[in-house]
């Protein structure tokens, strides 16, 4: 007994050493995990604080842009309301039978990283404002990401800019679908793989969101195909697709909740037992 | 010894909100980034325990870590370097450091390149080996670890220098 303690006397120092990095390697390969609720995460009272005291001060720099981004995206939906007021040519439809499927809330971004390998943003919405895990992230140009956790006041979306999220994407000119990951490389370029060799892919085609999933509707804006790559197997394609966002500049986000996601969720979880 | 620590506070939550706030948003051509915070390791008292150090450091990159959503890799690269310091100081202050009596602000300039270059390069080593965490992008690691450490150690440097001027 009198040696054990010794021993830890002695070596006091490399223990606590060992016992300190090992936690913080155990953090590490946790956080490589999808969806495992982590203790260490930016969405908290205190780096919320910090995070909104700073983006109070710089925010003010990147008005103008934002206001033209605005400008933009009211003409867009100008354009759209004028179009649908002319086609549906006075006849007025019924909407009490068209039910509202999908509810859109926005918030600000307070923190966000491009340069990891595993990329978050911080915004100021939380359970207070009704925000839940898997809600899907999106600007007007096309999708940033998904919520991943959450607090009071703050939250935070794993962007799409990380080896962790695999998001349903399909060509806009046929159904031919697979699956939207990032390689770590560039923040302007992500991966979508296991598109099928008989899909009639060009360069320079749409790719937009597949509404497989019960995150995103179906049809927002992702990118454009820049290349294309064969996989080693000969059956896939991998397609290199230039972003419609540009993720390194990212001030006002829309939260797209799905209000029949609960009963989506119910009915593939009977299907699976 | 209570200025001391009052000192070391200040330098402790000075940092964290630099580095939070300024420097992990430079992303000077696209990924190069300065830590900086790693100066509260280098100038921590060397006389205090080294159990404390190993604490506090494990804090501080814990902290970082969680306000960059980075999992534990901050907190593991600080510790590592915590740890290793002494063998850092022996080899770059020699005699002064047996005799524990380094002073940072009047120290041989060279000394301290030294002791800042070595001290860089292994925090930044273990930070993206651990970031990037794949064996196959070994080529991306130590291309991150070289850029990101001329910049931190330029920093590092100047921000010392600076400051160490200063209370003369």
């Amino acid at each position: 007994m009198q040696q054990i303690i010794n021993f830890v006397i002695r070596n006091k120092t490399f223990l606590l050493f060992f016992l300190l990095f090992s936690i913080a390697l155990a953090l590490t390969i946790q956080s490589h995990s999808y969806h495992r609720s982590k203790f260490i995460n930016s969405a908290n009272s205190l780096t919320g604080g910090v995070y909104s005291i700073s983006n109070s001060v710089d925010g003010y720099f990147g008005l103008k842009k934002e206001n033209e981004i605005l400008s933009e995206e009211n003409k867009q939906l100008k354009e759209a309301l004028f179009n649908l007021k002319n086609s549906s040519n006075g006849v007025t439809v019924d909407s009490s039978f068209a039910g509202k499927v999908f509810k859109v809330r926005t918030a600000e971004v307070y923190k966000n990283s491009y340069s990891l390998t595993n990329n978050y943003l911080t915004i100021n919405k939380g359970k207070n404002d009704s925000i839940q895990q898997d809600f899907g992230v999106i600007t007007s140009k096309g999708i940033v990401g998904i919520i991943d956790n959450i607090s009071g006041n703050y939250a935070t979306v794993l962007s799409i800019l990380n080896k962790k999220s695999k998001i349903n994407a399909k060509l806009k000119s046929t159904t031919h679908k697979g699956s939207l990951t990032w390689d770590g490389k560039s923040p302007h370029f992500t991966q979508l793989e296991d598109i099928s060799t008989f899909a009639p892919v060009k360069v320079g085609d749409t790719i937009e969101t597949g509404g497989e999933s019960a995150i995103f509707p179906k049809g927002i804006g992702i990118g454009t195909v820049d290349s294309i790559e064969k996989d080693i197997s000969g059956d896939t394609y991998t397609l290199q697709v230039k972003l419609f966002n540009d993720m390194t500049n990212i001030g006002t986000i829309y939260i797209i909740e799905n209000l029949d996601r609960a009963e989506i969720l119910d009915l593939e979880s009977s299907n699976n037992e | 010894m209570n200025s001391v620590f009052g000192l070391h506070s200040i330098r402790f939550i000075a940092l964290l909100l630099v580095q939070v706030v300024i420097c992990s948003h430079i992303n000077f051509l696209g990924y190069i980034n300065p830590y900086i915070y790693i100066i509260f390791i280098f100038l921590f008292p060397i006389r205090e325990n080294r159990l404390v150090l190993l604490l506090t450091s494990f804090l501080l990159g814990m902290l970082v870590d969680m306000f960059l959503d980075s999992g534990g890799v901050h907190a593991a690269a600080s510790v590592f370097l915590a740890y290793t310091r002494p063998i850092l100081l022996k080899t770059s202050f020699g005699m002064l450091y047996e005799h524990q009596s380094i002073k940072f602000s009047n120290t041989e300039i060279g000394s301290l390149i030294t002791y800042i270059t070595f001290g860089t390069l292994i925090h930044h080593l273990v930070l993206f080996s651990l970031e990037i965490f794949n064996i196959s992008g070994i080529l991306l690691i130590l291309k991150k670890t070289l850029f990101s450490s001329i910049f931190t150690i330029i920093l590092c440097l100047l921000i010392i220098i600076l400051f160490s001027r200063n209370k003369k």
